[in-house]
């Protein structure tokens, strides 16, 4: 009996053998050049809770693409608990709230320097995340996290008019033509408050950081005086407007403008001249995760070539990763879309936080501005509600005549 | 006028029907566009089943789902029993504590069920998700159970004790059966419940787990995949073989009592 335990034990080790280097390849993954401790956590069964933006990371569900979460859970032994959020403060408030504890989390510029400031993110250890070295040096040193203390640059993008070039004529490279007369109900607009004022602050020259309440005040007024030209105010729902050609212009996402034009060839995108806004969406460690080093492993690994190259073809935003461009196929990396010129990108300005006054200031004067309807015709649901109305009383009216007679 | 109501009635089914044949539809669009059509295809099916995070926040909604409705039925027939046996002031009083939370807008029920978990110090996730789930599926329960008792001749769990039963045996065997209609209604309501909750798991999700409607809440900024309308389709398609079978195996059971009844005569 001993002996044959001897033999199965043997012939245990002799299978767990080939496991106990590290495969050259995991899942078609060539992982032999990545860099990084990832054998630190085996056999140890930690989980990280990762918490991104709903559809932000390479899946593999359609079969072509990388997924990344599986391959790296096969490369490290660590468990990855992948949650999503939909807003910037869904995460800040979630953090706040307590009693949740995420591992990395995904915060964009403007909430990576009001966490900063609130010291509700770790300060990462770079030393754990080597890959680090493969950012480009345009994404370190950002005005949310001068001191590169703090966050790791995942995507990044700018803002700028999708237009539809069968509808305008000549190419809008100004944000005036947002509040051009001639395309009156076919302009797409912002929902959400910090990017239209935004572009009101470009139209006129002020900054978008400016917590100058009058300024605050006449940006809203711009964008008064937008509201009857808009057609709607729209998050994703401008992927089917545009693409269905419902509306001729619309500020949106130069990632998302790519895809919109792969889906309908009459569009274009163009950056205007006044300037515009730079995104940038960063790994942060929240104050308090349970596994800081497992999940500087995670970050590190998102900084990995193949893997950015992956999620930046996904999600079809633009990469901070110079590895991952390297790898990159030369028509996206030549796209002026998606990487534009220096020029166009010295003339950008990031979010970064405001003061409470002003975010209170921008919320009302948002709300005021949304609600405030002076072309809606309001005799329609009052109208509509009546007829309805009338024919159930007509209905009922004439079955009981109906029903008399008997 | 006949055909005027059954134009009214078409009406009534197109506005009821029209969005899901039209997210149907649009499941098997070769496009991820929900307003132009460029061709028919399976992918998002194959796609759904291996998207991990999709399937995943659907296992934690329907287990979630499962758990609170079975929990919440127990839970809410004993409270029924107990309350209709109560005097009439205590009775009332319970009845409309009871009527308090379905009342109580959503928002209050998940910002108050997050500060106590809060305040407690439970780390928020699967276990307070499943938590809030009972906590407002209960009332549903003992709701659809309560009118049921009432219609229920008490006399036959009397007469039960009186041939010998123990009261734990003349429940399960006199009582049990009769409320049964009842006690069914309320555990699919607190299923439907569980499984459509937005709000409430808004608040009370956190780290550790996230039900389908948050999944896809947050997709909306970037945009919603079409891998939700080929959920949704599926989704709609369980339902609707299980209302068939439900109704094919009534009307079955309506003939052979008619049958049986007419052989009787």
């Amino acid at each position: 009996m001993k002996k044959f335990v001897c033999i199965l034990l043997a012939l245990f080790l002799l299978a767990a053998l080939p496991l106990s280097c590290r495969a050259e390849e995991i899942n078609g993954v060539d992982v032999s050049g990545f860099t990084g401790d990832y054998d630190k956590f085996k056999g140890q069964n930690i989980t990280i809770n990762v918490y991104n933006w709903g559809e932000y990371i390479s899946e593999g569900s359609d079969g072509e693409s990388l997924d990344v979460n599986q391959l790296f859970e096969e490369l490290t032994g660590i468990h990855v608990n992948y949650l999503n959020f939909a807003t910037n403060e869904e995460l800040y408030a979630k953090l706040k709230a307590g009693g949740a504890d995420y591992d990395v989390i995904f915060p964009s510029d403007y909430m990576i320097s009001r966490m900063i400031e609130e010291d509700m993110l770790e300060k990462l250890d770079f030393s754990n995340i080597p890959n680090y070295a493969n950012i480009s040096d345009n994404f370190k040193n950002m005005e949310h996290d001068p001191n590169n203390e703090y966050c790791v640059p995942y995507m990044w993008g700018t803002v700028g008019i999708v237009y539809n070039t069968t509808m305008v004529e000549e190419v809008p490279d100004s944000w005036d033509a947002l509040w051009d007369e001639q395309y009156a109900g076919q302009i797409l607009m912002f929902s959400n408050p910090r990017d239209a004022f935004g572009i009101a602050q470009f139209k006129l020259g002020y900054s978008v950081n400016t917590t100058d309440p009058v300024e605050i005040e006449e940006a809203a007024a711009e964008l008064r005086n937008q509201k009857p030209l808009v057609a709607a105010y729209v998050m994703d729902e401008i992927f089917d407007k545009m693409g269905g050609g419902e509306a001729a212009l619309a500020p949106y996402y130069a990632g998302d403008a790519i895809t919109m034009m792969e889906e309908n060839p009459d569009l274009a995108f163009v950056v205007p001249k006044e300037g515009t806004n730079l995104f940038s969406d960063a790994m942060c460690i929240p104050k308090g995760a349970k596994n800081k080093e497992a999940a500087e492993l995670y970050i590190n690994f998102m900084c990995e070539g193949p893997v950015a190259l992956a999620n930046s073809e996904y999600i079809g935003y633009s990469s901070p990763n110079e590895a991952a461009l390297a790898l990159m196929d030369e028509e996206m990396r030549n796209n002026k879309i998606a990487y534009p010129d220096e020029g166009v990108l010295d003339n950008t300005e990031p979010f970064l936080n405001l003061d409470e006054e002003s975010n209170v200031l921008m919320s009302n004067l948002w709300t005021y501005i949304i609600s405030s309807n002076d072309n809606y015709n309001q005799l329609v649901m009052p109208a509509f509600v009546l007829g309805a109305v009338a024919l159930s009383i007509g209905i009922n009216v004439a079955r009981s005549r109906r029903r008399k007679p008997k | 006028m006949k055909k005027l109501s059954k134009l009214y009635l078409g009406i009534v089914f197109f506005f009821l029907y029209a969005p899901i044949l039209v997210l149907i539809v649009f499941s098997f669009n070769q496009s991820k566009s929900r307003s132009v059509w460029t061709g028919f295809t399976l992918d998002w099916y194959v796609k759904l089943f291996h998207n991990e995070v999709i399937l995943n926040s659907l296992w934690t909604t329907l287990s979630i789902a499962l758990i609170a409705g079975v929990v919440s039925t127990i839970l809410g027939t004993a409270a029924a029993v107990g309350i209709s046996s109560m005097r009439r002031g205590p009775r009332r009083l319970v009845i409309n504590t009871t009527y308090l939370p379905i009342m109580n807008p959503e928002i209050l029920t998940g910002v108050s069920l997050m500060l106590l978990f809060s305040f407690l110090a439970i780390p928020r996730g699967y276990l307070t998700l499943v938590i809030a789930h009972i906590t407002f599926c209960v009332p549903y329960v003992i709701l659809s159970v309560l009118p049921k008792l009432r219609q229920m001749d008490r006399f036959v769990y009397e007469a039960a004790l009186d041939l010998g039963c123990s009261p734990r045996k003349a429940f399960f065997k006199a009582v049990v059966p009769q409320i049964m209609p009842g006690i069914m209604t309320g555990f699919l309501m607190a299923l439907t419940y569980s499984i459509d909750d937005f709000v409430i798991s808004y608040f009370v999700s956190g780290s550790s787990a996230q039900t389908l409607p948050i999944t896809i809440y947050s997709m909306t900024r970037r945009r919603v995949s079409p891998e939700i309308n080929a959920l949704s389709t599926i989704l709609f398609l369980a339902v609707l073989t299980v209302l068939l079978l439900i109704n094919v195996k009534d009307a079955k059971i309506w003939k052979e009592r008619r049958k049986k009844e007419a052989a009787r005569l």
